[in-house]
């Protein structure tokens, strides 16, 4: 088993809290796991990644080769599209529809759309709205989590234990809240 | 006993210090060195024992305190950034020459592709230069394991370890096997002699010959060391040389087992018979080594280097950090087949949070600018550096830390008014001062504004070692009261604000402007801490 993985937003946007549930179900299944992150400026309002990779292998390389990754989990979609030469072929991307526009010059949203339709696997969720709408306004990110569920090869209820221990010290609303939205996505992937 | 933990590089150096007995970690944030620190900060058992961690206001002071923790026998750790060794070049390079007491680990974190950095400079050259043993760490585990390994050869070889390791493997997690147990601290004691530790040139010629004589043993430990492997392979076409993160991008390309021999190194002075034999071996040697040619410069010779192929003979670029498929690319692979980038992806630099008090600040001294001809400004090491970009552009200078006063000051030497220098309030205290103190010594005539969010913005939102001081130093620098001014940077402000900027720029002489007020990073985790707090009390 082995899923090299891409998550992808703007600096503020969550994405390592999604690579902390991924990697702490990982580290219960007793896979190896390499995670890079990125620190320092560029989290401030620019683009960010963390490249994530699980195997039941030991994994050398830190960063994913080109053509590489089984999935991108994007909290963003121009974003999505930027690590497109790292996706495999044959790979998925998870992301979120809701353009962050903090440049002047973002693209037309209809170009961005078309774009990733036509590629092979594309899941794109309004994750902000449908976070909204069921009264679970800080979970965006988890929701984008189980959509992105299959795609990752990690079984639903070692995600949901994950986010238990991960969110556990926070209370019980708020791994209620997760759970909840870990639920959705796992719906919206559908 | 042991157990697993998933940590970052910086973790595992950190908790690897820690178990190996460190009793004090001394450091100024910089990318990507910070989280070492940071974890001891939050470490239990580094509370319970009192091991010092309270950030330093620069990489000097900090070389200089563990300096003089060695001195009393303990252990000691320096973290910084590749420049922040620079900052400390002079105790760094002449702590080679007074040797250690107790273990001394100077862990720098080099950026090659500048993440977050002005340049790309190799910290291994450093290490050769100050005769200084250095380490290189190609995975988190090694990382852990060579902490204690590394302040035992310390103490066992009298000489101070550079531990050099790079973006990627600083800000990657891992899962890594710890020890359950820590070692003892060093007990004090006066083993520390004078004639060692007094650098009169008498002292300092009998231990340069006692280091320079000690070279010849600490690279046959490195001949010997378990961290570099000589690994045969059945195909004698083509030898590999892969050091640090280099050789995870090795393996990474032959995931049933590396054909070539491969010598893997990760401890310095470079081995050389090891080399010899890889390339006595094989018909050519491929150098994979993060960072600049610092290895494959060694070993090509002026004559006939045919046989040797890196950095320096283009099979792998000069510049910017290894990856999977650079490497692949240099031993003739081919990437996986992959989709072309998507050219309606534009780029997102990064950019000043909104609300954040340096916006107002250079809204501010943009609209008073304007009103002169030729105004520059020297910016300095910070978000603030952002500045440069649009919507504002308003820097035209960033050198390094502290250069923004000195340059502006050289450039009123010159003739040139206005220049204005902009520095952050850590960053004025880590290198500014000195600077500051010459321009009021001769009233050079500048008007410096130190943009004062009362933390270390950049790097995460750190202590600042001067808040609640500026003025204080300023006044103690010999500045005068009249043009010495404190304001918050707010767009309800800014009548005042750039009256003030125009009155200084217009006084002919040294004058500071404080705009104050709270990083937004910061307030919102204070008022999160808080909110927490009065949580607790209601329960």
């Amino acid at each position: 088993m082995k899923t090299d993985i891409i998550l992808c937003g703007v600096g503020g946007q969550g994405i390592l809290s999604i690579a902390t549930i991924i990697g702490e179900a990982a580290m219960n299944e007793n896979l190896y796991i390499k995670q890079a992150e990125v620190h320092g400026m560029s989290q401030r309002g620019g683009d960010v990644q963390s490249n994530l990779r699980i195997s039941d292998k030991p994994i050398s390389s830190d960063l994913i080769a080109k053509g590489g990754a089984d999935v991108i989990i994007s909290m963003e979609p121009m974003e999505a599209l930027r690590y497109l030469p790292f996706l495999s072929k044959n790979g998925w991307i998870i992301t979120s529809s809701a353009p962050f526009v903090n440049i002047p010059n973002y693209p037309d949203m209809e170009v961005i759309r078309q774009d990733l339709d036509k590629l092979p696997n594309v899941i794109v969720i309004d994750i902000e709205q449908m976070a909204k709408d069921n009264a679970v306004p800080r979970s965006a990110n988890v929701i984008l989590l189980g959509a992105a569920q299959k795609a990752l090869g990690i079984e639903y209820d070692k995600l949901e234990d994950a986010i238990r221990r991960v969110f556990g010290r926070k209370g019980e609303s708020v791994v209620e809240a997760n759970i909840k939205a870990l639920a959705l996505g796992r719906e919206a992937q559908k | 006993m042991v157990e697993k933990k998933l940590l970052l590089g910086d973790e595992a150096i950190a908790l690897g210090a820690i178990h190996a007995g460190l009793s004090g970690v001394y450091a100024y944030p910089g990318t990507p060195s910070t989280e070492i620190t940071e974890f001891i900060q939050g470490n239990a058992l580094a509370r319970e024992r009192g091991i010092h961690s309270r950030w330093s206001t620069n990489e000097k002071t900090a070389m200089e305190a563990a300096l003089g923790m060695s001195f009393m026998g303990k252990r000691a750790m320096v973290c910084m950034k590749h420049v922040g060794l620079n900052v400390c070049a002079d105790p760094f390079v002449n702590s080679g020459m007074t040797g250690v007491n107790g273990g001394i680990i100077v862990l720098v974190a080099d950026d090659p592709s500048m993440h977050s950095s002005q340049d790309e400079q190799d910290s291994r050259f450093y290490g050769k230069f100050a005769l200084i043993p250095t380490f290189e760490p190609s995975s988190q585990q090694e990382a852990y394991d060579m902490m204690s390994a590394a302040f035992d050869y310390s103490e066992q070889q009298h000489l101070p370890v550079l531990m050099r390791v790079t973006t990627r493997m600083a800000h990657s997690r891992a899962v890594v096997k710890v020890a359950t147990i820590a070692r003892e601290e060093n007990e004090l004691n006066y083993n520390a002699v004078a004639s060692s530790w007094v650098l009169l040139p008498a002292n300092a010629r009998k231990r340069n010959d006692i280091v320079t004589a000690q070279q010849a043993q600490l690279e046959a430990d490195a001949v010997s060391s378990a961290f570099n492997q000589y690994m045969d392979g059945a195909d004698k076409s083509l030898g590999i040389i892969a050091s640090g993160i280099g050789y995870n991008y090795v393996m990474e390309c032959f995931p049933d087992g590396c054909p070539y021999p491969l010598l893997k190194i990760s401890q310095y002075p470079l081995p050389k018979e090891l080399v010899r034999k890889l390339m006595a071996a094989c018909e050519k040697v491929l150098v994979v080594e993060e960072g600049q040619p610092f290895i494959e410069d060694i070993i090509r010779g002026v004559g006939d280097s045919a046989q040797i192929q890196g950095k320096l003979s283009g099979e792998l670029p000069r510049t910017g950090e290894l990856n999977p498929d650079i490497v692949k690319k240099a031993l003739g692979m081919e990437s996986d087949e992959c989709y072309a980038a998507c050219e309606d992806v534009v780029p997102r630099p990064p950019a000043l949070c909104m609300g954040c008090g340096h916006r107002d600040v250079y809204a501010a001294l943009n609209e008073v600018l304007k009103e002169y001809e030729n105004a520059r400004v020297f910016g300095d090491i910070g978000c603030y550096t952002l500045g440069f970009l649009p919507p504002y552009r308003a820097i035209h200078s960033c050198v390094d830390m502290g250069a923004s006063i000195t340059m502006a000051k050289g450039a009123a030497d010159a003739g040139q008014w206005p220049a204005v220098a902009i520095i952050g309030d850590s960053t004025f205290t880590h290198s500014g001062m000195t600077g500051l103190l010459d321009a009021i010594n001769e009233n050079a005539n500048i008007t410096v504004i130190i943009s004062d969010n009362l933390t270390t913005g950049m790097t995460g939102g750190q202590n600042s070692a001067g808040t609640n001081k500026f003025e204080a130093i300023c006044r103690g620098l010999g500045l005068s009261d009249e043009h010495l001014h404190v304001v918050v940077p707010l767009p309800k402000n800014m009548q005042e604000i750039t009256d003030i900027i125009r009155q200084e720029i217009n006084y002919n002489g040294t004058s500071v402007i404080i705009p104050r007020r709270e990083c937004l990073q910061t307030l919102r985790r204070h008022l999160k801490e808080k909110r927490a707090k009065e949580q607790e009390g209601k329960q």
